[in-house]
């Protein structure tokens, strides 16, 4: 069975808290906060004003360049306020805020259920509806999805690979999306290929959820979606990299940054991503809503909810019962690359694909000691790097040196701080040394 | 009790590795070969064992607390796997003051000097084995005080190891009782003896992944094609019995499962590894044949743990995405 190169680690991967959960549609939250910025790339620019009514599904924030993507009211109601607010993490973003008035659609969506699996646009079409749908990367990255799809002039894609790894632990909203949307799902890939020109498409899932493997594998056939191949991989965390993933399915390694998947043919998209496409192209509905997974060992409740952007996280967390007593994390994400938020009254955005929550005791930061060169990173990192020296280097303020031993190569998996026996922040560091060695690299482009 | 939210950055979970499980995985690796030991050489190796062990953890403890005056890391185990890895390349009749001035050679000057743990450049307990070598010959080629008389039949009685005798010419290769041999019926080191138990613990240290099998298997593997074109040589009748017999005699297994693989001492990639075994497994059979000394090991560890930063610097990872 295939999987990457180097590296990696096995996790326990706690899907069972939340993997038995079907989708659920969460009610209609009363107000929503919607920041402008909720994709790689430059913020949207707000359409609306205070006073203004809007509709489900209307376009309140235009894309505020080619990379950057367009965002739609989730609720129908009037703009309340158009203003900067702390967003989930307690940095201050423009969020456009709006008051429910029943649930009022726009008329062009179809919000019918049954499978519409015929599409005659072409190319340049298909990603214009994506792009006004405001579609991005639902696993967590939120990379603007029309981008991705138009190939610069020269390079060609070659393949399509679609994400159904979840390696990140505990998630398991792209895998509900497998197996309840599955038609869906594979109608988006199809499109997808269209809009690349691609003969083939290959969603690999992790052999750790062998039914949405078997599910989908039936669905292909019974469906006949050609050039489909659903593609087992070996469970092993960070599987669902880009990097990664292309390596496990093709072989090919996408050379260090700046390349891109292109330059070995591959285009890379999310599973939930897939469904978002054949919503955006067969339904004209933009990106208004998403699965989200609650989930952890302390709460009360865990469930996959369907929920429209905008959503208090505390409206979730409620719904599973509330957070436990005592100290507690709650990630935006998984517990391996999610983000600790501070605000739960933040609103749900589009990169969010699960809620974690997890005590203290679980998210154990030992006491630091000296590294004892025992070289578990080493063996751990999936790019290739030894990060026992790059955190040094950054610790030392190095910058130069951290360049040379390649630290922009760092995808911040968290393989290494994972390993360590010594407890050090090891990622910590790197990314204090990524972050400012990409500024200097930056700085020297503009120079030259 | 209430809810409190807390923050850091990623990754928020931790495999459970620690250093105190590595090193406790490393003794209980130790313990088939000294029960071994026991059983042939009598209770007089735990003796020496525990005095080594007191010794390192006691040292350790002093310098850290009254010398260094900063945070006391007996804790992690690290100075118990140098206390009995010392010992075990102690013979049995060794005065208990030389263990201790060997333990405070390994602890203070192998290992403190440099910083603590994963700051030593070569490895503590082969630094304290080696001053002891030069500082008291006699005592650490005594090969026969103590030793239970069933041990001290003909073979044996020399007071040398049967590396020293082959190569003083007494006998052959070829006339060794491997079965014997096996079974630790040889002069030597407390520990070295007990060849089955030390691949027994070799083999819990690659399943508990605590080393992997670059650094044994280079330098096994390495002394072993040495020894069989050198039996070739000298005249084929003895092609294999002079790999079994290199492997099996003196510290070749203690050395190449446990003290070649010692972390901070040993290159970080898989390829620096095997580069640096194959080192050792060379200047090992070199120092053997042709050296001063019938048993060449913790020399050839000692100049190739002097090699690693030279091989970290060469050996890097692929990076991914290059050829």
């Amino acid at each position: 069975m295939k999987t990457f190169p180097i590296g990696g680690i096995h996790p326990s991967d706690n899907k069972r808290w939340s993997k038995d959960k079907s989708i659920e549609r969460m009610e209609l939250p009363d107000e929503v906060a919607i920041p402008m910025i909720q994709h790689i790339g430059a913020p949207s620019v707000p359409v609306v004003a205070k006073g203004d009514k809007v509709l489900t599904g209307q376009l309140i924030g235009q894309a505020g360049g080619f990379v950057s993507a367009n965002i739609h009211s989730p609720i129908s109601g009037t703009v309340t306020a158009v203003d900067i607010f702390p967003n989930g993490q307690g940095l201050r973003r423009q969020m456009v805020v709006i008051k429910r008035e029943g649930d009022e659609w726009m008329p062009e969506i179809d919000r019918s259920t049954e499978l519409k699996r015929e599409c005659t646009l072409s190319p340049s079409e298909i990603i214009a509806k994506v792009r006004d749908a405001g579609v991005v990367g639902m696993g967590g990255a939120t990379f603007p999805t029309h981008v991705k799809l138009s190939v610069p002039d020269g390079q060609k894609a070659e393949i399509l690979i679609i994400n159904g790894v979840e390696c990140e632990p505990y998630l398991t909203s792209d895998y509900r999306t497998m197996l309840e949307r599955g038609e869906e799902l594979l109608t988006g890939v199809e499109i997808l290929m269209r809009a690349l020109n691609v003969e083939r498409g290959v969603i690999g899932v992790e052999n750790n959820k062998p039914d949405a493997i078997a599910h989908l594998k039936e669905l292909v056939v019974k469906g006949n979606y050609r050039g489909v191949e659903i593609m087992p991989l070996k469970t092993r965390y960070p599987q669902g990299g880009e990097k990664q993933l292309i390596a496990a399915v093709t072989g090919r390694q996408v050379a260090p940054p700046p390349a891109l998947p292109i330059s070995v043919g591959a285009v890379v998209c999310n599973a939930s991503t897939a469904v978002a496409v054949y919503e955006a192209v067969q339904k004209n509905k933009p990106l208004i809503e998403r699965v989200v997974t609650v989930t952890g060992k302390e709460l009360k409740e865990t469930h996959n909810f369907l929920v429209r952007f905008g959503t208090k996280l505390n409206t979730l967390l409620e719904r599973a019962g509330g957070l436990p007593d005592g100290d507690v994390k709650v990630l935006n994400g998984g517990p391996m690359m999610g983000r600790a938020i501070v605000d739960t009254s933040a609103p749900l955005i589009k990169g969010c694909s699960g809620i974690t929550v997890i005590s203290g005791t679980q998210t154990p930061r030992g006491e630091e000691a000296q590294c004892i060169k025992c070289a578990k990173c080493v063996a751990a990192c999936p790019m290739g790097l030894e990060p026992y020296l790059l955190s040094k280097l950054a610790r030392r303020k190095m910058w130069d040196k951290a360049e040379e031993h390649n630290t922009v190569d760092c995808i911040e998996c968290g393989c290494c701080s994972y390993t360590c026996p010594s407890f050090l922040p090891l990622l910590d560091y790197i990314r204090i040394g990524k972050q400012t060695v990409m500024g200097i690299i930056r700085a020297r482009a503009i120079k030259k | 009790m209430a809810t409190k939210i807390f923050a850091a950055p990623s990754p928020h979970i931790h495999g459970g590795e620690t250093t105190r499980r590595i090193m406790g995985d490393v003794v209980l690796a130790l313990i088939p070969a000294l029960a071994v030991s026991c059983y042939i050489l009598g209770l007089r190796v735990l003796l020496i064992t525990a005095v080594s062990v007191a010794g390192c953890v006691v040292f350790e403890y002093l310098i850290q607390r009254f010398l260094l005056k900063g945070r006391t890391t007996i804790g992690d185990l690290s100075a118990v796997v140098t206390g009995v890895i010392l010992a075990f390349n102690l013979p049995l009749g060794i005065p208990l003051w030389i263990v201790l001035i060997g333990a405070l050679v390994a602890i203070g000057v192998g290992k403190m000097t440099f910083g603590g743990l994963g700051c030593n450049p070569f490895n503590p307990a082969l630094t304290g084995r080696i001053f002891l070598l030069i500082a008291y010959p006699v005592q650490m080629t005594d090969w026969t005080t103590g030793v239970p008389e069933k041990m001290l039949d003909a073979d044996t009685l020399t007071g040398s190891t049967m590396l020293a005798d082959v190569k003083a010419g007494l006998y052959s290769v070829s006339e060794v009782d491997f079965f014997q041999m096996f079974g630790g019926h040889m002069n030597g080191s407390m520990g070295e003896i007990g060849s089955f138990a030390l691949i027994l613990g070799g083999l819990y240290l690659l399943w508990r992944r605590v080393i992997t099998w670059h650094i044994p298997v280079a330098i096994l593997g390495t002394m072993a094609l040495f020894a069989a074109i050198v039996g070739l040589e000298q005249g084929g009748d003895i092609i294999w019995q002079m790999p079994l017999f290199h492997i099996l005699a003196g510290g070749a297994l203690l050395g190449a499962i446990f003290m070649a693989t010692d972390y901070s001492t040993s290159p970080m990639t898989h390829k620096g590894m095997v580069i640096y075994g194959v080192g050792i497994g060379l200047l090992t059979m070199i120092i053997r044949l042709w050296g001063a000394y019938p048993e060449g090991m913790s020399f050839a560890i000692f100049i190739m743990n002097a090699a690693t930063p030279l091989i970290n610097k060469y050996c890097r990872p692929k990076r991914f995405g290059t050829k």
